[in-house]
C-alpha cells in the first residue's frame, strides 16, 4: 500500500522569517494569484490534499513577522475552480462558530469541486480568540467540554449534510412538487453548548460526507478525531501542550485505543504523521539554512510537530518507518513556502515513487476517493 | 453624457418566480450554473451579481414547503468561488446580522475582497424569529424591536474592524525586515448594547477598503439605516410613480448624514419577458406566470393570506367566500407559513381577501387567475427595444438608478437580456461598453471608503 501525502500551507511557511526568503512574495500574501499558484504546484505533486492554517486571532505583535490572515474556508473556495484533482482542506475554529453554517459552507467546497472537500476542526485555546467574539469567557469551560462541542460540531456537521436524501429533488410537473419532502429530515440535535433543528438549506454535497480532520497530541484529541473524523494529524516525535507526544507507535496505539472506547464504527481513523521540513541539497545546506532563518528571526525554530533539517532522502526514510509502523502518511509543513514545497513536490515525490510508496498519477476524482474511502450511505435513508 | 445606469443580476431564488418545470430549467445547485450565470452577467458588463441566502427552508402547515425551487450552496462560499471564474463584476451577497458574529462576517467579507480583487458587496439585512434560530446556537433570542439595532451596530462594527488598519500598514519589506509599519495593527475594542469586543482585527485593508454595503428595507427605519449608512438599496418600487416618490424621499435624507445624492444608488428589484413583438412577448409572460402559479402553487399563497388549509378549494373555481384566520400573531409564529418574509406583508387578511374576491367577481377570474394577477405581474414585457426605452426612462427620469434583474430560468435566463438589450441600452450611451474601474465601487461610481483610523475605539 502506498502513502497519503498532504501539506500544510500556513502563509509564506512555518518559519516566521519565511516571507523574507526569496520567491516568498510577501506583497501577495492576501492576493487570490498567491494562493493559487501554491495549489498548483501541489497538485502537480499529486498530493491527497492540502490543509490551510486558520485562527481568528493573530499570531505575533511583531512589525518583523508576516502577519495577517484570510479566512481560510474562502481560500479553499477561491482556488477551487482553478484545481481539479487535490482535497482542500480548510481549518474551522468549532468554539466560535455555527455549525449549520460551517456544514453548508463545506458541502459548498464539495459542490464547487465536485467531491474534493475537507474541514479540519479546531478548538479555540486562546484568550484573545475568545475577546473578539465576546460571546463566552475564556477559561470558564473545561478542556474536555470544549472538545465536546468539537465534537458536537461535527455531529451537526455531518447530520445535516445528509439530511437530503440524494434523490429528494424529484421535479415532479405533475404534481408541482419540486422536491419529495419525506426525503428531507430534521435532525433535532440537541447538545449542552447548542441545538440544531435542521434540513440543511443545501442538498447533500457530491461526497455524502466530506472529509473531517483534526490535528490531536492528547487524548481528548485523538477521542475527538475517534468520535467524529476520518483522519486525524499527530506528531510523532513531536511536543505538545502536555510535554513529548511519544513516537509513531505509540501515538498509533493511543489513537486506537481511543478508537475502541469511543466504540467507532465503520473504517478506522486514518493516522497521518506531521512533519515541519527544511530541505536542501545536503543535510549541511538545510541545517544552514535554518540557522540562517532563525538569526533572520531573532529566534529559535520551535514547533509542536518533529522538525526536519535535511535532505528528501531523510524525509523519504522517515516517511517509509512511519509507514512500516502503521501511519497512513504525513502532512508537509513546509518552513518555506517558496522552497520547501517545490521540494515536495518536485524531489521528495519522485523520491517515493521510486520506492514505491506514493501513487504515479492520480486515480481518484474525490478526497475521499484518494482515501480509499467510499461514498456512504445516508443515514436517514429508508432502504 | 446621460445618467448611468447600473444593474445587477440576481441568481434565481427559492421562490415561485423561479420555474423549475420548464426544459430550460438546470440545476440550481451545482457551481456550474453559477459559473454560467456570472459569466453571462458579466458579458453583459454588469455592476454586479446577487445571491440571496438561506437560513432555513420555508414551511407551510407544520411541513416543509416543496412547490418551489429549494435548496441552495452558501451564498459568500458561491461568491467566492466565483472569483476565480470572473475578472470584473462585483460579487454581492445577503449576510444577515441576526445569526452571525460580526468578527466572522467581517472578515469573511475583507477576504472576499481581498481574492477577488476589489469587487465584495455585503447586503445586511435583519432576522429575528425563532423559526429561524433553531438552527443557530442562540436560538430566537433578538426581540423583533432590537433587529434594526442589532444589524446597525453589526454595520458599524464591521466597518470599524475594516477600518482597523491603514491602507499603508503592510510593508512586506524583506530588505529592511520590516512587514507591518506597527506591530499590533488591527487593534480595536467595542462595546454596545449588542457587542462587547476586542482584540485585533485579522485581515488588512482590502482593496475597497470597506466593500460596499447594500440594503433593503422599506419602512421609515431602514429608509434611515439605508441613507446613512449603504452604497445601495434594494426595493420593490419599480413602478414609475411610486418610484420617483421612492427615490425623492430616501436621496432626501442623505444630506443629513453629510452625504450626496450620488452616494447612494436606488435599485429596485424587476423581471422581464421578453418577446420579438409586443404581442409575443405579452404571451411569452402570460404563460410564464401560469408556469410560476401552478394549482397546487396558487392555493399555497391563498392559504398564506386565509392562514388556514385550503387544500379541498378548487383552484380553478372562485376565490373562497370566506373569511382569512386572523386569531394568530403572525410575529410570533402562530401563522401557517414559516420562514417567508412576503407573509408579514398581508397585515389586514381579511381586507387582502376582500380584495381578491372582488376582483375574481369583477373580472370573472379563477383562484389561480386571482393569484397571478396579484403576484404574477413582470416589470418589464416587450420587445427587447421597448424594454431598454422603458429602464432608459426610469433611471432618467429618477425613478430609480437601475435595476435588479431576476430571470425565471437557472442558468440561462439573464442571456436574452444580456444578448438583446443591453447592446440597445449602449447605444443610448446610458450603460457602460467596457468596465471601465476595478472595483464594484468604481462600477457603481461610489467615492473611495474613508480612510482610516490607526486605532479604533467605539462606545456606545
Amino acid at each position: 500500500m502506498t502513502l497519503h501525502l498532504a501539506v500544510a500551507l500556513d502563509g509564506t511557511g512555518w518559519h516566521p522569517a519565511s516571507w523574507r526568503e526569496p520567491g516568498a512574495r510577501p506583497g501577495e500574501l492576501f492576493t487570490a494569484g498567491f494562493w493559487v499558484d501554491q495549489l498548483r504546484e501541489a497538485e502537480a505533486g499529486l498530493l491527497d490534499l492540502v490543509t490551510i492554517e486558520d485562527s481568528f486571532a493573530l499570531d505575533s505583535d511583531r512589525a518583523d513577522r508576516a502577519q495577517g490572515r484570510l479566512d481560510a474556508q474562502l481560500i479553499a473556495l477561491r482556488v477551487g475552480p482553478v484545481t481539479s484533482r487535490i482535497g482542500l482542506v480548510p481549518t474551522v475554529v468549532t468554539t466560535h462558530t455555527e455549525p449549520f453554517h460551517v456544514s453548508t459552507e463545506i458541502a459548498t467546497l464539495d459542490y464547487v469541486t465536485t467531491g474534493r472537500a475537507g474541514v479540519r476542526v479546531k478548538v479555540s485555546s486562546r484568550a484573545d480568540e475568545y475577546a473578539l467574539f465576546g460571546r463566552r469567557e475564556y477559561g470558564a469551560e473545561s478542556h474536555e467540554s470544549l472538545f465536546d462541542e468539537a465534537a458536537d460540531h461535527i455531529e451537526v456537521q455531518r447530520r445535516l449534510w445528509d439530511s437530503w436524501e440524494d434523490d429528494a429533488e424529484i421535479r415532479d410537473a405533475a404534481t408541482g412538487r419540486f422536491v419529495d419532502r419525506d426525503k428531507l429530515h430534521y435532525i433535532d440535535f440537541a447538545g449542552d453548548h447548542f441545538s440544531v433543528r435542521g434540513p440543511s438549506i443545501t442538498p447533500r454535497p457530491p461526497q455524502g460526507q466530506p472529509l473531517v480532520s483534526a490535528l490531536a497530541h492528547v487524548d481528548v484529541a485523538y477521542r475527538l478525531a475517534a468520535r467524529g473524523a476520518d483522519l486525524v494529524f499527530v506528531t510523532p516525535g513531536g511536543v505538545g501542550r502536555a510535554g513529548p507526544t511519544g513516537d509513531a507507535e505509540a501515538i498509533l496505539r493511543q489513537v486506537r485505543a481511543e478508537e475502541a472506547s469511543v466504540g467507532r464504527q465503520g473504517d478506522p481513523l486514518h493516522v497521518i504523521g506531521d512533519l515541519l521540513v527544511v530541505l536542501d541539497d545536503s543535510a549541511d545546506a538545510a541545517r544552514e539554512r535554518l540557522a540562517r532563518l532563525d538569526a533572520a528571526d531573532g529566534e529559535e525554530l520551535r514547533s509542536d510537530a518533529r522538525i526536519l533539517t535535511g535532505t528528501v532522502g531523510d524525509v523519504a526514510d522517515v516517511l517509509e518507518s512511519w509507514h512500516a509502523t502503521g501511519l497512513a502518511g504525513a502532512r508537509l509543513r513546509p518552513a518555506v513556502t517558496a522552497h520547501d514545497l517545490a521540494r515536495i513536490t518536485r524531489e521528495l515525490v519522485p523520491e517515493l515513487q521510486r520506492r514505491g510508496l506514493f501513487r504515479t498519477a492520480y486515480d481518484a476524482d474525490t478526497l475521499r476517493g484518494h482515501f480509499g474511502l467510499a461514498r456512504p450511505a445516508d443515514r436517514y435513508a429508508r432502504t | 453624457m446621460p445618467k448611468q445606469i447600473h444593474l445587477a443580476a440576481h441568481f434565481p431564488g427559492v421562490n415561485n418566480t423561479t420555474v423549475w418545470s420548464d426544459p430550460a430549467s438546470g440545476s440550481h445547485i451545482e457551481f456550474e450554473s453559477f459559473r454560467r450565470f456570472a459569466q453571462a452577467a458579466e458579458r453583459g458588463k454588469f455592476d454586479f451579481l446577487f445571491l440571496a441566502e438561506g437560513l432555513r427552508l420555508r414551511e407551510q402547515g407544520g411541513r416543509i414547503y416543496d412547490l418551489d425551487v429549494m435548496g441552495r450552496p452558501d451564498n459568500v462560499a458561491i461568491l467566492q468561488a466565483l472569483a476565480a471564474v470572473t475578472e470584473h463584476i462585483g460579487l454581492a451577497g445577503t449576510v444577515n446580522s441576526t445569526f452571525n458574529e460580526p468578527l466572522d462576517v467581517a472578515r469573511k467579507l475583507a477576504t472576499l475582497d481581498h481574492l477577488s480583487g476589489g469587487r465584495a458587496a455585503w447586503n445586511v439585512v435583519t432576522s429575528w424569529d425563532e423559526f429561524t434560530g433553531e438552527n443557530f446556537r442562540r436560538g430566537g433570542y433578538l426581540p423583533k424591536d432590537k433587529r434594526y439595532l442589532r444589524a446597525q451596530e453589526m454595520l458599524s462594527t464591521a466597518q470599524a474592524l475594516w477600518d482597523s488598519w491603514d491602507a499603508d500598514e503592510v510593508l512586506a519589506d524583506a530588505a529592511s525586515g520590516r512587514f507591518l509599519r506597527h506591530g499590533d495593527a488591527g487593534r480595536f475594542a467595542i462595546r454596545s448594547d449588542q457587542f462587547d469586543i476586542s482584540g485585533r482585527f485579522p485581515v488588512p485593508r482590502s482593496p475597497q477598503g470597506r466593500p460596499v454595503i447594500i440594503q433593503a428595507g422599506d419602512s421609515e427605519e431602514g429608509r434611515e439605516f439605508a441613507a446613512s449608512s449603504a452604497d445601495a438599496i434594494f426595493t420593490r418600487h419599480a413602478e414609475l410613480e411610486a418610484g420617483q416618490e421612492f427615490y425623492a424621499d430616501v436621496k432626501a435624507r442623505l444630506a443629513k448624514f453629510g452625504r450626496r445624492p450620488e452616494d447612494l444608488k436606488i435599485l429596485p428589484a424587476a423581471t422581464f419577458v421578453l418577446g420579438a413583438t409586443e404581442s409575443e412577448a405579452a404571451e411569452n409572460a402570460r404563460q410564464v406566470q401560469y408556469q410560476q402559479v401552478g394549482p397546487a402553487t396558487a392555493i399555497a399563497f391563498a392559504e398564506q393570506v386565509w392562514n388556514r388549509d385550503l387544500s379541498d378549494v378548487d383552484p380553478d373555481g372562485p376565490v373562497p367566500s370566506f373569511d382569512p384566520k386572523t386569531d394568530d400573531d403572525v410575529d410570533s409564529g402562530g401563522h401557517i407559513s414559516k420562514g417567508r418574509a412576503s407573509v408579514r406583508m398581508y397585515r389586514d387578511p381579511v381586507a387582502t381577501a376582500r380584495e381578491w374576491r372582488e376582483l375574481g367577481e369583477r373580472e370573472g377570474l379563477s383562484l389561480r387567475e386571482v393569484v397571478i394577477r396579484k403576484n404574477g405581474r413582470h416589470t418589464f414585457v416587450g420587445t427587447p427595444q421597448r424594454v431598454a426605452d422603458t429602464i432608459d426612462e426610469f433611471v432618467q427620469s429618477d425613478a430609480s438608478d437601475g435595476f435588479v434583474l431576476v430571470p425565471h430560468i437557472t442558468p440561462g435566463g439573464m442571456d436574452p437580456f444580456v444578448d438583446q438589450v443591453v447592446p440597445l441600452l449602449q447605444e443610448k450611451g446610458s450603460f457602460r461598453t467596457e468596465y471601465e474601474g476595478a472595483t464594484l465601487r468604481e462600477h457603481l461610481g461610489l467615492r473611495p471608503s474613508p480612510t482610516t483610523v490607526a486605532a479604533v475605539s467605539v462606545e456606545a
